[in-house]
């Protein structure tokens, strides 16, 4: 008895920075709509701001007001980048913004490492709260009683400012149908810069609060990512005692997880989520997804048409000039053409999803690193030939796609967006953990191409093949029967249903379909490399192909291969500085800035204004 | 619709970008070293600086074969596919001789796999994983440090004089941690067959919830606790553990504990008393070790890690491998590999031609607090040939040869 009480008290001092970091992602989610993927970044900020602080002010005072000035000045470094950043691309696409924090994230990094150095920080210890107390003869860290009994009055602040104040009320408003309340005449852009204040300070009090029971490094960022999602999804996007539930409920069940199921401690949380979006779709306290129900912001999409006459000879003009590709480039430039090549069909497999489907999923990396997996499962076992394995890898990762579809698909929205990251999650944690039979994270090594094929050159044109025909075949499927069904469900599932279009069956189909097409890109992606690890599974694979997507623009049918080939092209060169994280981070937020639709779509936008390109609109 | 120009222009942009950085420094020997530098940027910089201490000594002392030794260093965010990338970067366009370098065992293994089919030599420096040599083990692939199964033994071999006779274990969940406890339990139970494994904890790598950890392994009692967390995961084990009481009257064996990189920033509450492998650079004596000391110190006002000897004999033994060699052509360097021989600061070490694995060794020692900072006393250097099997059963070990 003595020992369960004190695990509960030790799952509840876990829950405390977990919720204040995930209630202000919550916060910013429910009023912004912005996925902030740089909410772990100011996490990091604040512990690294708030040990700085607790060095210089003295004593218990010194202590809890650096605490209270971290979260301050990360507060105020969020609303520098709300308005430098963020403010310039609300009127883009829905989700564009997450490009942009993804920017936020590898600057915030690259500074971090400038500031306060590579090495490991080890947190100070609260003044007078060393040691341990024993409840029932347990010991239990003063720390931790701390903040269990801080916790709570957080969150009542918190609750005070939602429910009893003018801002309150606005962001409340604002949360359930923010063009109403910009049409009741309140000022939006300072609501949102305010709620971004007050989320990303409880991100930055989360990481000062927490350095007593560990410190801050550089990989902090991308630790704490992953839980405060699943918390605040749990919870139900933008409720704050979801979130404390949440954060409550994972925390306790992880230090049970702990002591009797000690190797469950990678899945855990994501099968706590699956079991609570099935049972509850919108989270514990979540309501339904309000989002679209005025349509997307933005101007309305223009129908998607079959390339011109000069688009085709260009297209046909850079084919070839891949094609000679060997006879000019060296060896290497075939090295990474292959690579950027597998990249565009995955990124394109994804392009289809989201910008014909309208269905954003956070895992689709699971269908690329699927696909990969069962290509070196198959080589490494059955000593299956590279050319069958070529055509049974994109089935097996349709075949997942299949099941994960169809349990996804019940949700919608944000929701669906990380059922399908906690899938990819689970098929990632049964990839490193099986070790017996993927080896682990150790990997699976020495799958080669067939002979035939192993030549550097050989190698190229079969990518270039199996690529470009796969790209086709998506951007073929786009203008088929099915792709305008697909995209009427996407448009207005009522409408398309009243035509008698099973727009549920059809998004199960193109689901399937760019999972299949993302696994083929992962088969020639073992064979190209002679291996694979768990990484290519992982959530930053996922979001790599995300941010690609949408930076080439999701409007338009080459968004996915243009932003592969460019992000690719741009991280090869970048990579060679010193400080390329730096670099990257602030070329993407530029491009984000700049073309707020996309490389492509500003491209064309640019093409119609000089008179390059005839704009469709003005003649019909 | 503008997808293949935009293709074409920027494989243009890359190629002109690389035939500039290409052309200079003509007449050098070049290797290819690719490491973590941004992600794992506290252990990747000491290496680097260890490699050019030594390249700056090589070079002032007349280079190798004639030429000056360079390296170029490159950065593959931590990620084996990028790292294959850079790998044939290097060798088919930048012209190095030879690859080296990686902290991470599965960007490592990724480079091994591409040296076997390739036929490039790669000397993996910082690796541990044991299928680097063995199980997966391949004849262009070389390994320096000693591997977990070394390490382990080392301290299963302490673990062995000791009373104690139940132990818990907790170590990272992925494949190091899970080597490291598998050969810590085989070697110990071969000393001691009445040992008993009362507890095994997983946490997730950097993601350890420390307090649950501590109470999981309280509550089975055991007599010693064999840890293999490191990084923030071991900052916050120590806390919680030293907080709770867990460490009070048991021994506790540390592995890669006492290295400066993971002591270092535990300061004051660095834990007492731990058995550990790591590196006592302060404590060293010899005229071999001291005098790399020394010159680290002097040249970088700061005190050497164990990633930078383990650079600082990286570029020893290519140094070695080439002379020996006579050539820069792959073949000659990898037969000149079998049963190299390098004089390094902590003494003679061989790199086996059974299973391609150096014999450099580790320093076991306990842990204490001095001046507020954690350093390892009573240590000893334990040479790393009493540590690995015999040739006949190492080859056995490598299937694929």
């Amino acid at each position: 008895m003595a020992f369960f009480i004190a695990q509960i008290l030790t799952g509840l001092a876990n829950a405390s920075a977990l919720f204040m970091v995930a209630a202000g992602l919550s916060l910013i989610f429910g009023v912004t709509r912005i996925v902030n993927f740089a909410h772990g970044s100011f996490y990091m900020l604040g512990a690294y701001i708030g040990y700085s602080l607790m060095q210089i002010l003295p004593g218990a005072v010194g202590f809890w007001g650096a605490i209270l000035l971290a979260g301050v000045a990360v507060g105020l470094i969020g609303v520098i980048v709300e308005i430098c950043v963020l403010r310039p691309v609300y009127r883009a696409p829905e989700l564009f913004q997450l490009v942009a924090t993804f920017g936020v994230i590898l600057v915030i990094q690259d500074l971090t490492l400038m500031v306060w150095g590579p090495e490991d920080v080890l947190g100070p210890r609260a003044p007078g709260l060393r040691g341990v107390i024993r409840i029932m003869g347990e010991p239990v860290p003063k720390y931790d009683l701390a903040l269990i009994a801080i916790t709570p009055f957080v969150a009542l602040a918190l609750w005070y400012l939602i429910a009893r104040t003018r801002m309150g009320v606005l962001v409340r408003a604002a949360t359930q149908d923010r063009e109403m309340v910009g049409a009741l005449g309140v000022n939006q852009a300072w609501l949102f810069t305010g709620v971004f204040f007050l989320g990303t300070a409880l991100a930055g009090l989360g990481g000062a609060i927490q350095l007593p029971k560990g410190g801050a490094d550089l990989l902090m960022d991308f630790n704490i990512l992953t839980a405060i999602f699943v918390v605040v999804v749990i919870g139900g996007m933008g409720s704050l005692p979801g979130a404390y539930l949440a954060a409550v409920l994972i925390s306790v069940l992880n230090v049970f997880g702990v002591a009797y199921l000690p190797q469950s401690t990678l899945v855990l949380m994501f099968v706590v989520m699956v079991i609570v979006l099935m049972v509850r779709p919108y989270g514990l306290f979540g309501r339904e997804e309000v989002a679209g129900e005025h349509g997307q912001i933005g101007e309305p999409e223009r129908p998607i048409k079959p390339a011109g006459l000069t688009t085709r000879l260009v297209v046909l003009a850079g084919l070839a000039v891949l094609a000679f590709l060997p006879l000019f480039g060296s060896s290497f430039a075939q090295v990474l053409v292959t690579d950027i090549l597998i990249f565009c069909l995955f990124a394109a497999s994804l392009h289809f999803l989201l910008g014909m489907g309208g269905l954003v999923s956070f895992g689709h990396a699971a269908y690329f690193g699927g696909g990969a997996y069962a290509a070196a499962l198959l080589v490494t076992y059955a000593g299956t030939p590279m050319e069958l394995v070529l055509l049974l890898a994109p089935i097996a990762a349709g075949l997942a796609a299949v099941i994960i579809g169809w349990v996804c698909l019940r949700l919608t929205g944000v929701y669906f967006a990380m059922l399908t990251l906690a899938f990819a999650q689970l098929l990632w944690s049964l990839v490193f953990q099986w070790g017996e039979v993927t080896g682990g994270d150790d990997g699976m090594v020495d799958i080669w191409p067939s002979d035939w094929a192993s030549d550097t050159t050989a190698f190229f044109y079969l990518t270039l093949l199996l690529s470009v025909g796969g790209i086709l075949m998506l951007r073929h499927t786009a203008h088929s029967p099915f792709g305008y069904a697909l995209r009427a469900a996407r448009d207005s599932a009522r409408q398309a249903e009243a035509t008698g279009i099973d727009t549920k069956r059809i998004q199960w189909v193109a689901f399937a379909f760019a999972g299949a097409m993302a696994g083929l890109a992962g088969g020639l992606f073992v064979f190209s490399k002679g291996s694979v690890f768990p990484n290519e599974l992982e959530i930053a694979k996922s979001f790599d192909a995300l941010i690609v997507v949408f930076l080439g623009g999701v409007k338009t049918l080459a968004g996915g291969v243009v932003g592969g080939a460019a992000l690719k092209g741009a991280e090869d060169y970048i990579t060679r500085f010193e400080y390329w994280r730096l670099v990257l981070g602030i070329t993407i937020i530029l491009v984000v800035i700049m073309a707020p639709d996309g490389i492509v779509g500003s491209l064309r936008r640019a093409g119609e204004r000089i008179g390059l390109i005839r704009d469709p609109e003005a003649r019909s | 619709m503008r997808r293949r120009n935009f293709l074409r222009g920027l494989i243009a942009a890359t190629a002109a970008g690389l035939t500039v950085t290409g052309a200079l420094a003509q007449d050098t020997i070049k290797i290819g070293e690719i490491n973590h530098y941004k992600r794992m940027a506290a252990f990747a910089g000491p290496y680097k600086q260890g490699i050019e201490l030594a390249l700056d000594e090589v070079n002032a002392a007349g280079g190798v074969l004639g030429k000056p030794l360079e390296f170029i260093f490159r950065d593959d965010q931590g990620d084996p596919g990028e790292a294959v990338k850079i790998a044939e970067e290097l060798m088919t366009r930048d012209g190095a001789v030879m690859l080296t370098g990686t902290i991470l065992s599965n960007v490592g293994l990724a480079i091994s796999s591409l040296a076997a089919e390739k036929k490039y030599v790669y000397l993996a420096s910082e690796p541990l994983a044991d299928a680097i040599v063995w199980a997966k083990g391949n004849p262009y692939t070389f390994r320096l440090r000693a591997s977990t199964h070394m390490q382990a033994s080392m301290l299963a071999e302490e673990a062995a004089k000791t009373d104690a006779k139940t132990f818990a274990t907790i170590a990272p969940n992925y494949a190091y941690g899970k080597d490291a406890v598998a050969a810590f339990k085989a070697a110990l139970l071969k000393l001691k067959p009445d040992a008993e494994f009362v507890a095994e904890q997983w946490p997730a790598l950097f993601k350890i919830d420390a307090g649950a950890e501590v109470q999981a392994i309280e509550r089975a009692k055991p007599d010693a606790i064999y840890n293999v967390t490191f990084g923030t995961d071991l900052a916050k084990f120590v806390r919680e553990g030293t907080d709770r009481g867990l460490f009070d009257g048991r021994v506790v064996m540390g592995l890669l504990s006492g290295e400066p990189e993971y002591l270092d920033p535990l300061r004051d509450e660095a834990p007492e008393g731990w058995i550990v492998t790591g590196y006592p650079w302060y404590g060293v004596e010899d005229d071999a070790n001291k005098a790399f000391v020394d010159a680290y110190m002097a040249t970088y006002k700061d005190h050497p890690r164990i990633g930078s000897l383990v650079g600082y004999m990286t570029v020893q033994s290519i140094v070695a491998v080439l002379e020996k060699a006579g050539s820069t052509e792959t073949e000659a360097i990898r037969e000149a590999f079998a049963d190299l021989h390098v004089d390094t600061p902590v003494g003679q070490i061989t790199f086996r031609a059974a299973d391609h694995q150096a014999t450099m060794g580790a320093f076991v020692g306990k842990t204490t607090l001095r001046d507020g900072r954690g350093v390892m006393v009573d240590w000893t250097y334990k040479d790393g040939a009493d540590y690995l099997p015999s040739p006949e059963e190492a080859k056995a070990l490598r299937p694929g040869n």
